[in-house]
């Protein structure tokens, strides 16, 4: 390679990174909020729980749809992915996944439907000629509840109306800045109330349990789906800002073999011209 | 004077915490005050303003439907949205209130999309009626 080409894939190298660099740090400021975001979340959350586990639990002759299990027949797969690539395996974890899963499980279509988050999970399932019934693309990098109400709330009327009769969740789940792992959740019928009998379950019910119920197990059910989304929106951060910084120590590794290579060729076309010159010498004297 | 704890919180956190004399709220099956010692009550709350009372004072707050726990000595309010009354954007909630009588009006009776309008509309005038109260 000439001199010349090697000085450009170094300068062309260093922009790059300069690139990458920037991104790094753009994501790593976002899954900052993202964390704060999710621990503003908890206190809802966790009261919710209190208050639907003692209420589900408390009582045996509360019954309400959502908490009783049916003959399935279509099922619901809720899947959240990014609007945009370079954020590594972020993606391609979620949806490989999801996809096996769903070949495995169904025969034919109509035994199943989508609702998908994110601009690259639409894509991928539209390729693929799967029923997707809902979506949701260009969320903000820090979404507020009222962002993803609409999509929630119809994912729990789909179920309320027996679309599909029962409802998986697939994200991301935020572990650390290095680490996410697939999760799969099962989000309808709500379960796992039996046995964990909450201390102060001795509540009124103003007018009624089932009615209580009514309100409260689809809001329940709607912050399980927003929970879910905030903390994949972490990871995605976490994952992007990962994949970021894998290439910018790429680039810095490039830029150093290319200037290594850059001072070899160098060296050695002076040590030819002296070699040059010195048998230009030779030959007068 | 006895008082108790109250919280209202929301998927985007905490609106209001702090502590009362009485909190008064609008259940689905009536009006509803709290004092301190009450017994253990769980109720859904409409579309209203949630009131806080202390020192003679009373705060409003905009909740958008949710529920209420009461236990003796605290409050805790569950709602997807809420606002104060200081925060409420009223130019925002002018808008909403306009957006939701035009689809008011363009869509059909027994349509969701009317019913969901209906909603928004009943949100958007709570939350004009809670702002005069700053």
């Amino acid at each position: 390679m000439a001199l010349r080409d090697i000085k450009a894939r170094i300068d062309a190298t260093k922009k790059t990174m300069q690139i990458t660099k920037a991104m790094e740090m753009v994501s790593a400021a976002a899954l900052n909020r993202a964390e704060q975001n999710a621990k503003r979340f908890t206190p809802y959350m966790d009261k919710m729980q209190e208050v639907v586990t003692s209420i589900a639990s408390g009582s045996k002759s509360a019954r309400h749809p959502m908490l009783a299990s049916r003959p399935i027949k279509k099922t619901g797969y809720f899947v959240v992915t990014a609007d945009r690539g370079l954020a590594g395996a972020y993606n391609s974890n979620v949806l490989r996944h999801v996809y096996r899963t769903i070949n495995e499980r169904h025969q034919s279509p109509d035994e199943y439907a989508l609702i998908v988050v994110g601009k690259v999970g639409l894509n991928f399932f539209k390729r693929r000629n799967m029923t997707i019934i809902d979506s949701i693309t260009g969320l903000p990098d820090q979404p507020s509840f009222a962002d993803i109400k609409a999509i929630a709330s119809k994912a729990v009327g789909l179920y309320a109306n027996e679309t599909f009769d029962e409802l998986y969740m697939y994200y991301n789940h935020f572990v650390s800045a290095i680490q996410s792992d697939l999760s799969e959740r099962k989000v309808l019928p709500l379960t796992g109330f039996e046995g964990t009998v909450s201390s102060n379950a001795a509540y009124e019910y103003e007018p009624s349990e089932e009615e209580i119920l009514e309100v409260l197990l689809p809001q329940y059910a709607e912050s399980l789906i927003y929970g879910a989304l905030l903390d994949a929106k972490a990871a995605e951060h976490a994952s992007r800002m990962t994949a970021m910084r894998n290439a910018t120590d790429n680039a810095d590794d490039l830029i150093g073999q290319f200037t290594l290579t850059y001072n070899r060729e160098r060296q050695a076309a002076i040590t030819q011209e002296i070699t040059e010159i010195v048998g230009g010498v030779a030959a007068l004297e | 004077m006895r008082t108790l704890d109250v919280s209202v919180v929301t998927p985007d956190g905490p609106v209001f915490e702090g502590t009362a004399e009485m909190v008064s709220s609008k259940a689905k099956s009536g009006e509803l005050g709290v004092l301190p010692g009450h017994i253990p009550l769980v109720a859904p709350l409409t579309i209203s303003a949630v009131r806080v009372k202390k020192d003679g004072k009373t705060q409003y707050v905009a909740v958008s439907g949710g529920f209420i726990e009461v236990r003796p000595e605290k409050v805790t309010i569950l709602a997807q949205a809420a606002e104060l009354a200081e925060e409420i954007e009223v130019n925002r909630a002018e808008a909403a209130k306009e957006r939701a009588e035009r689809r008011l009006a363009e869509s059909n009776q027994n349509d969701l999309d009317h019913a969901r309008a209906e909603y928004a509309l009943r949100r958007a005038i709570n939350r004009l009626d809670v702002a005069k109260h700053r």
